[in-house]
């Protein structure tokens, strides 16, 4: 079989690697319509409004363990920044995103101890994080006032209450249509808070894997360079095949 | 002295001192004989295709995964307590971290890639066949060895689904009349899988496996290189030499023509694995399941717990058999016993090829339709269970009453893993029964 075939295989089974590419239902979150997140880690506002966003409030209860405050040098905040508005839980900006939360306390609190959210996008999905931030709703029979139906499709319960609601405002479930309705408008309006969830998944997905742009960005000169060492030892063979019938 | 002459002096004092260098090496050490019987001697049949790339890239795919494993060991912590805060350290805090550790992670997913596709090479050109039948059994070997590697590996993270596959795999073993309970404790050195579990598992991903891996490649290549490859024609290049030299009319050296040409292989190949390592790592959950980023957590246990994608044929077997149900009688509990027996038959049941395969042929391109019609039989089989293991087993639902609210995914399971088998224990019939072709006294391109 000739060399030019082989390729032509090749780059027949590399086309069909997005057929692999299906993702497997690991996100099983069955039942719950989950919105498309607006993630784009080249978007350094939408990162630095996200950032804020977190620190202050989730970074209260929630740790960021594997996240180094200077990390944020790389979304375009500079260090005087990061340690002025951001450094409020630690003094050395090359510390990780603790908090002095007693994981055994915040168990008693919450029922559960709050997940280290990390890495959080990884295990759940951009969209999970940005349709559960949205999705809290008043509900009188939960013990913290609230419930979310992302968390949980089946039952709606969930541990944590609305941290956002002041910015949000108050849903109440339609049982009629499923669907969740704003009944006390919060200081931002629907599209402003839409923006601000979305920054903060932003966020979330950046610092699941911080590296990610890093990595896209180089994989095109490596396919740059094997694209070009594939002509290079092609022509290599064929010089040396010559004379082989 | 011209400077032409000068230039030509010093080129043959340069050859003269490789050659002394050499020659006293060779009298040491057999340096010289071995590169001649293993490359620029050593006679391939000349019509190799493209399903011949694999065996070259495994051996690459092994090297990658040594070097890296060695990087990775250099900061990755096998404790409970910090093993999955040292894979994130790695993946952020290292330089260059996370790109040894994806090229890791899909080093093992592609492992099993190129070896499915190198074993396949084996099935259709009848490769296992005499004389190659200790080529083929050492290949099982090293098969069974990668699914051990694969397996202790995948606990290191320490990840929910590190922890749960590990629980799931190790309780397969209690299931061993008797012993087995025992058998499973012992495997753990704890009662659930703990901090023990993850020394031990380190211990054999690190030393133990990777050293019985590379004797198990050496003893693999150097029966090869006794018997000579075979081809896509399934003929014996050895059997028409020519008369002066000794040579196989049909092969050609090794190197340079093949070493040449797996370069062109080893390029596409690296071009398919960076394109996975640098833009989709996670290969939608197949080769990082999204739950192995939740850190191990023995007191939750996740609603869907799937191997990866690589032991899924298996695994469907596993569940697809019907657990025995006991006899109260005799005081004899259910267990999932035949199940276990059947997910292990469907892994060795490999080596027995050699001797199932009773064709005249070896090659597929001499077979009639009876064999093609059960290999291809035997390769959709292969391929839903592979899908039914990656799903839950209610993922399409159950059928009505009228076939007793089975599940769906179930009974298919069960008649696929039927075939499976049935293209083993048939084999000697099916293969005798064929109609064959005629095989050429040369090979045919």
């Amino acid at each position: 079989m000739k060399i030019t075939n082989i390729i032509k295989k090749a780059l027949f089974a590399l086309a069909l690697l997005p057929c692999f590419m299906l993702p497997l239902s690991a996100f099983a979150n069955v039942g719950a319509h989950l919105d498309k997140a607006p993630i784009d880690a080249s978007n350094h506002e939408s990162l630095q409004r996200g950032a804020r966003t977190f620190v202050n409030n989730c970074l209260n209860c929630h740790s960021a363990n594997y996240m180094r405050y200077n990390r944020l040098l790389e979304i375009g905040l500079t260090e005087k920044q990061i340690t002025d508005n951001l450094l409020f839980a630690s003094d050395k900006i090359g510390d990780t995103m603790k908090v002095a939360i007693n994981p055994a306390d915040a168990k008693k609190w919450f029922g559960v101890a709050p997940p280290d959210l990390s890495v959080e996008v990884r295990a759940r999905g951009a969209d999970w994080v940005y349709s559960y931030m949205r999705s809290f709703y008043r509900d009188d029979a939960s013990p913290t006032g609230w419930s979310n139906c992302v968390f949980d499709p089946v039952t709606c319960k969930v541990s944590m209450p609305h941290v956002l609601y002041e910015l949000q405002g108050e849903q109440t479930m339609n049982h009629e249509t499923h669907h969740l309705e704003l009944s006390k408008p919060g200081k931002l309006s629907v599209a402003e808070y839409d923006i601000l969830a979305g920054d903060l998944t932003n966020f979330l997905a950046y610092m699941a894997e911080p590296a990610k742009q890093q990595r896209n960005h180089l994989g095109w000169f490596v396919l740059l360079f094997l694209g070009v060492l594939l002509v290079l030892t092609y022509k290599l063979k064929k010089a040396y095949w010559k004379d082989i019938h | 002295m011209t400077n032409k002459t000068v230039l030509e002096k010093n080129k043959s004092v340069l050859a003269n001192v490789f050659n002394c260098g050499l020659a006293w090496v060779d009298e040491r050490f057999p340096l010289t004989s071995n590169i001649k019987a293993h490359l620029t001697e050593y006679y391939a049949p000349k019509n190799f295709n493209f399903w011949y790339f694999f065996g070259s890239l495994s051996l690459l795919v092994l090297v990658l995964q040594i070097v890296t494993g060695i990087f990775l060991t250099m900061h990755y912590k096998p404790d409970a307590n910090l093993a999955f805060a040292s894979v994130e350290y790695i993946m952020r805090d290292v330089p260059w971290g996370w790109l040894i550790r994806y090229m890791h992670s899909t080093g093992a997913s592609m492992f099993f890639v190129v070896v499915y596709l190198h074993m396949f090479r084996g099935i259709i050109y009848g490769s296992y066949r005499n004389p190659r039948e200790l080529i083929w059994l050492f290949g099982v070997a090293i098969f069974l060895c990668l699914m051990g590697e694969a397996f202790f590996g995948y606990l290191l993270p320490w990840g929910q689904m590190s922890y749960w596959g590990a629980q799931v795999i190790v309780n397969l073993f209690s299931a061993i009349p008797f012993i087995g309970p025992d058998v499973s404790e012992w495997l753990r050195g704890d009662y659930l899988v703990s901090d023990a579990t993850l020394n031990r598992f380190f211990a054999f991903h690190v030393i133990a496996l990777p050293f019985v891996l590379a004797g198990l490649v050496a003893a693999h290549i150097i029966a090869l290189h006794e018997v000579g490859s075979n081809n896509p024609d399934g003929i014996e290049i050895k059997k028409l030499k020519d008369k002066k030299t000794g040579i196989p009319l049909d092969g050609i050296p090794f190197h340079p023509y093949y070493s040449v040409k797996d370069i062109v292989g080893t390029v596409v190949f690296l071009m398919v694995f960076s394109t996975v390592v640098f833009f989709a790592p996670e290969m939608g959950g197949y080769f990082l399941e999204a739950n192995n980023f939740v850190p191990a957590n023995p007191l939750v246990t996740p609603a869907h717990i799937a191997p990866v994608w690589y032991f899924t044929p298996y695994y469907s077997i596993l569940r697809a058999v019907p657990p025995f149900p006991g006899i109260s009688m005799l005081g004899i509990p259910p267990s999932l016993f035949p199940g276990v027996v059947a997910m292990g038959l469907s892994v060795m049941v490999f080596a027995l090829l050699p001797w199932l395969d009773k064709s005249p042929v070896k090659s597929i391109r001499y077979r009639g339709t009876l064999y093609k019609k059960w290999l291809a039989a035997f390769v959709v089989s292969f391929v839903v269970l592979g899908y039914l293991g990656t799903e839950p087993s209610n993922v399409w639902g159950q059928f009505g009453a009228w076939l007793g609210n089975a599940e769906r995914a179930t009974v298919v399971a069960r008649i696929f893993m039927i075939i499976y088998f049935a293209f083993f224990a048939l084999m000697p019939w099916y293969t005798k029964k064929d109609k064959t072709l005629t095989v050429p006294e040369r090979v045919t391109g």
